[in-house]
């Protein structure tokens, strides 16, 4: 197969495209964009549905049930719903849906499917911490100039330099 | 004056509607940037694909400096948008395990989210294993609580720390990200990888 080139949009075009997106949300919600959030309050709900006295019983889970709020009807777990909307419609346009294991061909797929899942893990807990992620702390912190987004973006960047090492059968 | 959900007798219904767009708008700028691909993103930690560094450091200029010219114009109320609150312990400690689950897992949680929307399994995977972690999270709170909520302080600017307007801070991170974008080029050829680039 021949090697497709400019399959995807230019760097600097798409950065374009994702700061416009995010000086709407700024501009219309006042606010930036999420989405470890948006895996937050999924998760809240979940255990809210499953068992509800463990939910009111917790300082950390009871606040999201306050005067009978419910947790799914937030800005930022919307927001996510989106977030797959526009995926899927980017695959669709661009011909890349497709069930597919993506990983370096020296290891298996199932020592790609449990560092994925590791990773989601460690990346979430993370962000809960440092009250975002990428796209919550990182970005949209640095777009409001603030310290913590610039701190935060240094700290996950400089993390994965220094793990890449350790971790680069998995890539490389 | 904007932020418009700010504006008297504003729907809060409406604003979840808007957060829906901004979703599929987010959504589509990663997937099209080539951000559903793990092998991609973590291309930025070996140097052969460094999408990352110049897609990030775009979009978060274009919204810095929109922003304030929007805020110049009398468009923008910037005191108005949400700016992050700084916990010391916790934003370094936080970035610091985001670092280690973002090179095991190749993703962020929105690029995973991007990636789930094609079909990719391994970001199925991650998008649970962000479950677990949101679950483990809240379920260790109170051991974490104290690193969680500790140096507190506040919605902190980092232009007024430096001591400088935030005209000249973001002139300043312009410069650094043309270097950075530069640099990034000469990563690209110091450390090629033809066989998985043309995978991607």
């Amino acid at each position: 197969m021949a090697p497709m080139k400019n399959k995807y949009m230019n760097p600097y075009l798409a950065g374009t495209l994702l700061g416009l997106v995010l000086l709407l949300a700024m501009v219309l919600s006042g606010r930036g964009l999420g989405a470890s959030g948006g895996i937050k309050y999924c998760v809240v709900s979940i255990v809210g549905a499953l068992d509800r006295g463990h939910a009111d019983k917790s300082a950390y889970y009871s606040k999201y049930f306050e005067n009978g709020q419910k947790p799914l009807r937030n800005w930022l777990p919307i927001e996510v719903l989106g977030i797959l909307a526009g995926g899927f419609i980017s695959g669709a346009v661009s011909k890349r849906l497709k069930f597919k294991i993506e990983k370096a061909p020296g290891i298996s797929r199932a020592r790609r499917l449990v560092f994925a899942f590791i990773g989601g893990l460690f990346f979430v807990y993370g962000a809960q911490l440092a009250r975002g992620c990428t796209s919550g702390a990182a970005l949209s912190g640095m777009a409001v100039l603030s310290l913590a987004g610039f701190v935060t973006m240094i700290a996950i960047f400089g993390s994965a330099y220094v793990f890449a090492w350790f971790f680069r059968k998995n890539w490389i | 004056m904007a932020p418009v959900s700010t504006l008297p007798g504003f729907p809060a219904e409406l604003d979840l509607l808007i957060g829906f767009i901004i979703g599929i708008g987010f959504g589509f700028a990663l997937e099209q940037a080539g951000f559903s691909s793990s092998r991609k993103l973590a291309g930025m930690f070996y140097g052969y694909d460094t999408t990352v560094i110049k897609v990030f450091f775009t979009a978060a200029i274009v919204a810095l400096v929109g922003s304030q010219f929007l805020s110049y114009f009398g468009i923008l109320n910037l005191n108005n948008v949400f700016v992050n609150e700084y916990y010391v312990g916790a934003a370094i400690v936080g970035g610091i395990i985001m670092g280690a689950g973002f090179i095991m897992g190749g993703y962020c949680p929105g690029t995973g989210l991007s990636a789930l929307s094609i079909g990719k399994i391994d970001a199925l995977c991650y998008f649970f294993g962000g479950l677990t972690g949101a679950f483990l999270f809240a379920e260790t709170y109170p051991m974490i609580e104290e690193l969680a909520n500790g140096s507190y302080r506040g919605p902190v600017k980092v232009n007024e720390v430096l001591g400088v307007s935030p005209g000249l801070f973001t002139f300043i991170l312009i410069a650094a990200a043309i270097v950075m974008f530069w640099l990034a080029e000469l990563a690209e050829k110091r450390f090629a990888r033809p066989d998985i680039s043309s995978e991607l």
